[in-house]
């Protein structure tokens, strides 16, 4: 190809990048189920670190005699809190499953898109089966 | 590399008006370190998540004497302990990430890294405290 080409061809290349279309309409855009497993890591991860004072306080009033087990009992007796700790349990496993995927991201397993996909989906599966198998066993 | 005014830069053919300085790359490593520590206890958290998955399983009826004696015995203490302050850290370099990602004034995110590492500190006392009186 002679360079005037070429370099025609970068500048229109250039051109074009400059004009991509930038569309960040939070509510229209798709993340790809990657993307979904990856935010939900964070907001699981996140949700339970600012429920840890709660988490802690069930766990020392677990451990703190008959007491402490009334205590756990008068809280967890209320629907909304038992909902609460249902939405943390998922939170720790999505955000074990995910870790574990992450993990094996890190040493290049799965990386290539199809098993990319079929890791996230499998994610959000199991996290949400387990959520539902332990969540009815301690209800 | 290359090295420039005495630090250690990585290598850019030029770098003139309106480029990108090119990054010191050698320093104290906060950065890997936390990166690794992050896995390293998420490692941790994950064997422990099971061996505490089995530990109840293995109870043939979860009450409360029952409960108490699973973190009795000095291993599950020992072990519980170890997880909370993976946990914890874990926790400081994920929620330190957020802040980055989200909060740019500095002074806000100062008080918000002030705070969260300060909560977390005392939640390893709290923890300890809670195993430590069995």
């Amino acid at each position: 190809m002679p360079e005037g080409l070429i370099k025609k061809q970068h500048q229109k290349k250039a051109v074009q990048q400059t004009k991509r279309p930038k569309f960040l309409n939070l509510i229209e855009i798709r993340l790809p189920l990657p993307g979904i497993v990856s935010i939900l890591h964070r907001v699981s991860g996140a949700g339970l670190f600012l429920m840890l004072p709660l988490l802690i306080y069930l766990f020392a009033n677990s451990l703190a005699g008959a007491e402490g087990m009334a205590n756990v009992r008068a809280l967890t007796d209320c629907v909304l809190v038992k909902l609460l700790l249902l939405g943390l349990l998922w939170a720790y496993l999505h955000h074990f499953c995910a870790g574990i995927r992450f993990l094996l991201l890190d040493v290049h397993v799965g990386l290539d898109l199809p098993a990319a996909r079929a890791g996230a989906w499998a994610v959000l599966g199991v996290s949400l089966l387990l959520t539902l198998l332990i969540g009815v066993k301690v209800w | 590399m290359g090295r420039a005014g005495g630090q250690f830069v990585a290598d850019v053919a030029d770098w003139g008006e309106g480029m990108v300085k090119p990054r010191i790359v050698v320093g104290a490593h906060y950065g890997l370190m936390d990166w690794l520590l992050q896995r390293i206890t998420a490692v941790v958290m994950a064997i422990y998540t099971l061996i505490f998955a089995f530990a109840v399983l293995g109870l043939k009826e979860v009450n409360q004497a029952t409960w108490q004696a699973l973190f009795s015995g000095g291993f599950m203490k020992f072990a519980t302990f170890l997880f909370a302050l993976s946990l914890f850290y874990h926790a400081w370099v994920g929620i330190r990430d957020i802040y980055m990602d989200y909060i740019k004034p500095v002074a806000i995110r100062l008080v918000l890294h002030s705070v969260t590492a300060l909560l977390l500190i005392g939640y390893a006392g709290w923890v300890a405290q809670v195993l430590w009186r069995l």
